[in-house]
């Protein structure tokens, strides 16, 4: 075991590896509340509190994959949690007054004076948007290696359109998931719209990646690894197939299949997550600084893997019994 | 000058962030615990009051919650967009302190927060409990995690500098620096005092609002005696803090008294307008003796005077005075006004008086005084971190060495960008406290003008 005798080795892949699953772990959670969010529009005033109360229980804890990424980032990757941040200064900024705005108009939109009510839903619907445009634009930059030039603000302008739908996509498999009626058949009719913006945003960014880079170029059209990573494309095409007719087919009368929409878009978020891990590993800021030059210390980061390795499964099990106590379909949110 | 407007912005970003985020925790870490006497009062007593007290304060929890982990999501972000030096220099103690926050509170608050707010009925009594106690001490160990941090940057120990890169060399000396027992009492006080005045105002509104619930009247006990035995403690406490903070940070000491020169026999300045420019005390009226009283406890012990804190070539080494020594004042003050109120209203209420006993003055007092909490905590908050500067960790990192290089035109956009958000989020708070406040007093009676309350058991019971 060569790779376990050098801990500056393998500690950063480890942290690297944390920080990729909670990114991923919150892009499926957030992305569905805040899919959510960006439905609030198209819905009438009784489907929207039930909207609100099919995420209530979750979103909080949801968000809390944000704060651990940035916490690992920060933590294990100090010299490169400056270089991002400072490069997406603004974007970072618009998301962080999105997220303020969308989390505390869950509570003020039911807490409020009724007549006040709207302006919440307002902020709900412009929180949520805020906070998945300024995310898509950041993931934009980032794959364009954070560079600051008028195509590249194009493209992230582009993957900011479709972090959009994608997010409003997860929202809308989520809804048909734990809700019925009226709002599921309508959940339906929004995931259905949502499927294009979903394939074109995978394809483009599944394009330009590697065109931006030679060494990315390199990483996927070489032999053998084409043929290795020919199951991603294969596996995103068969999942967006299963999408389309299973969304094609709901609401069933028994409700049946009902989780399936939310599960393949899931499935889509995994694979195209692992495209681009692969791609951008080793680096962290791409093309300038990898996870082992960006890591802190390796005694830091044993005593924060060592926290990390007992009370991951820890939260895991205690996130799975709030998702069990709020199963099947979302019904009103009481304090009493 | 160009870095100097960044350095100015982006500390004043980052103290308005803090101020706004501060708010919401100190209400929240004690707030869960009284949140969770009420429900073992009522497991206790099968009393269904205690669980309408409960669903009346859990809604300002979830409130308050909300806006605390918003708040402190913008933060753990600006550590980055502002203050990259601060991470590339001590991360390896800064980090795992904060992951350790992360993995061990927040998740187990955040998730358990759900079912706390919205499984009264969906779970079993004792799993509600059991909820409600992980929220509990999910908000008190980020309160520990935090504090040890910040004591950390204030009084640094078990480390060593490499290539100006922190290493640690002992997690005990860190976690357990000189600081932090001190620090981290003083707050948790601090949050009990400031739930304990909320309660006590928002029920005092109530009541003058006619409401006469015997859920009130539980809130009011609970809210006056928590103020009246926790405020002695947190005198006692602020004492020995200071004397912690005298032996390991001098010259902020010197500036919270407002005391130029080393000497004896210092006197206790009650009011005066520091000049850094003449470096001296304009309007000053004084107890004599009274700093080496209360620093040395003799008449003529010796306490730090500021111009021991100047260079040679004259480069200032202490906090800026004036911020310091008012900040210090307004908390102190805040803190007898507490003692007052709270010893006054615990005596009207003696002997099975309750609410009644209260002169109708004594329950308006009440009402202003439900926020004075939070006037404290900041003005304490300030004294401490502006009396920390030009430092941000204590001797080894400058404020000023750990800017980032972000032009001024962002940091200024951004910073009216947040300011504007507060502004609006503090006012609709306040508001939706004095909405539930009223629509609590006022049950389901139809307002004028307005439709019914549609939930029939939030009637309050009618008194006695």
């Amino acid at each position: 075991m060569t790779l376990f005798a050098d801990p500056t080795l393998w500690l950063p892949l480890a942290f690297a590896a944390l920080m990729g699953l909670s990114i991923l772990v919150y892009v499926v959670l957030d992305g569905y509340d805040l899919g959510v969010g960006m439905l609030f529009p198209f819905a009438t005033a009784s489907e929207r509190d039930r909207m609100v109360a099919s995420i209530g229980p979750f979103w909080d804890a949801n968000e809390t994959w944000l704060v651990l990424a940035v916490g690992l980032l920060l933590v294990a990757f100090p010299y490169a949690h400056g270089t991002i941040l400072t490069a997406l200064y603004l974007p970072v900024a618009i998301m962080l007054i999105g997220l303020i705005l969308r989390g505390v108009s869950f509570e003020f939109r039911v807490k409020a004076p009724a007549p006040h009510k709207w302006a919440w839903n307002a902020a709900f619907f412009a929180g949520s948007l805020m906070a998945a445009a300024a995310q898509g634009w950041m993931l934009g930059m980032y794959v364009m290696g954070l560079e600051h030039t008028l195509g590249n603000a194009l493209f992230a302008a582009a993957s900011a359109v479709f972090l959009c739908i994608g997010y409003s996509l997860i929202g809308a498999t989520w809804l048909i998931l734990k809700t019925d009626g009226d709002l599921q058949r309508k959940a339906v009719r929004w995931a259905r719209g949502g499927i294009w913006g979903v394939a074109g945003g995978l394809a483009a960014i599944s394009a330009a990646t590697p065109l931006v880079s030679p060494r990315i170029w390199e990483k996927w059209f070489s032999v053998p690894e084409i043929f290795l990573l020919a199951p991603l494309p294969i596996l995103s095409g068969v999942l967006l197939a299963v999408l389309w007719f299973s969304l094609r087919r709901l609401p069933t009368a028994d409700d049946q299949f009902a989780w399936l929409p939310f599960t393949a878009t899931t499935g889509l978020v995994i694979l195209a997550f692992i495209g681009l891990a692969y791609s951008f590993y080793p680096y962290v800021v791409p093309e300038r600084m990898t996870i082992y030059e960006a890591a802190a210390a390796p005694g830091s980061l044993f005593i924060m893997l060592i926290g990390v390795l007992v009370v991951v499964p820890v939260i895991i099990g205690y996130s799975a019994l709030a998702y069990w106590v709020f199963r099947g379909k979302a019904t009103e949110l009481r304090y009493d | 000058m160009e870095a100097l407007d960044t350095l100015l912005l982006s500390r004043i970003q980052f103290a308005a962030n803090i101020s706004f985020h501060i708010l919401f925790p100190t209400i929240t870490i004690a707030l869960a615990w009284v949140l969770l006497f009420f429900k073992w009062r009522y497991n206790r007593t099968g009393d269904y009051d205690w669980m309408r007290a409960y669903f009346f304060w859990v809604k300002v929890f979830a409130l308050s919650f909300a806006l605390g982990v918003v708040s402190g999501i913008t933060m753990s972000f600006q550590f980055g967009t502002n203050w990259p030096g601060y991470m590339e220099s001590v991360g390896n103690i800064a980090g795992p302190l904060l992951a350790y926050e992360i993995i061990t509170a927040f998740f187990l608050e955040a998730v358990f927060l759900g079912i706390m707010l919205f499984g009264f009925r969906k779970v079993p009594g004792w799993l509600h409990t059991f909820a409600t106690a992980a929220v509990a001490v999910g908000t008190l160990m980020s309160a520990f995690w935090i504090l040890v941090l910040n004591s950390w940057m204030h009084t640094p120990q078990g480390f060593e500098m490499r290539d100006g890169v922190a290493h640690v060399t002992s997690w005990m000396e860190i976690i357990f620096n000189p600081s932090m027992p001190y620090r981290l009492i003083h707050m948790l006080l601090a949050s009990g005092l400031t739930v304990a005045f909320l309660v006590a105002g928002i029920s005092a509104l109530r009541w003058l609002m006619r409401d006469r619930s015997n859920e009130l009247r539980k809130t009011m006990r609970v809210g006056v005696w928590m103020g009246a035995l926790l405020i002695p403690a947190q005198i006692f406490m602020g004492d020995l803090h200071g004397l912690n903070t005298l032996e390991h940070q001098p010259a902020k000491v010197a500036a919270m008294e407002g005391n130029w020169e080393t000497g004896s026999n210092v006197p206790l300045v009650l009011f005066a307008l520091p000049d850094e420019e003449a470096r001296e005390n304009r309007f000053e009226l004084a107890i004599p003796n009274g700093a080496s009283l209360i620093l040395k406890h003799s008449a003529d012990g010796v306490v730090p005077g500021l111009n021991d804190f100047v260079a040679e070539d004259g480069t200032i080494e202490h906090p800026p005075v004036a911020p310091v020594f008012w900040s210090f004042r307004v908390m102190v003050g805040v803190g007898f006004a507490m003692l007052t109120l709270s010893w006054a209203a615990a005596f009207a209420m003696r002997g099975g008086r309750g609410v009644e006993g209260l002169p109708r003055p004594l329950l308006w007092a009440f009402v202003p005084m439900a926020l004075s909490g939070w006037v404290a905590t900041l003005a304490g908050w300030y004294t401490t971190e502006i009396g920390r500067q030009p430092w941000l960790v204590h001797g080894v990192l400058s404020t000023e060495a750990a800017v980032g290089d972000v032009p001024p035109s962002m940091v200024m956009s951004t910073l009216i960008a947040y300011l504007a958000v507060y502004a609006v989020l503090l006012a609709a708070y306040l508001g939706v406290l004095v909405h539930l406040a009223r629509k609590q007093a006022h049950g389901a009676e139809p307002e004028p003008g307005r439709a019914a309350d549609p939930a029939p058991e939030m009637t309050p019971v009618p008194a006695e």
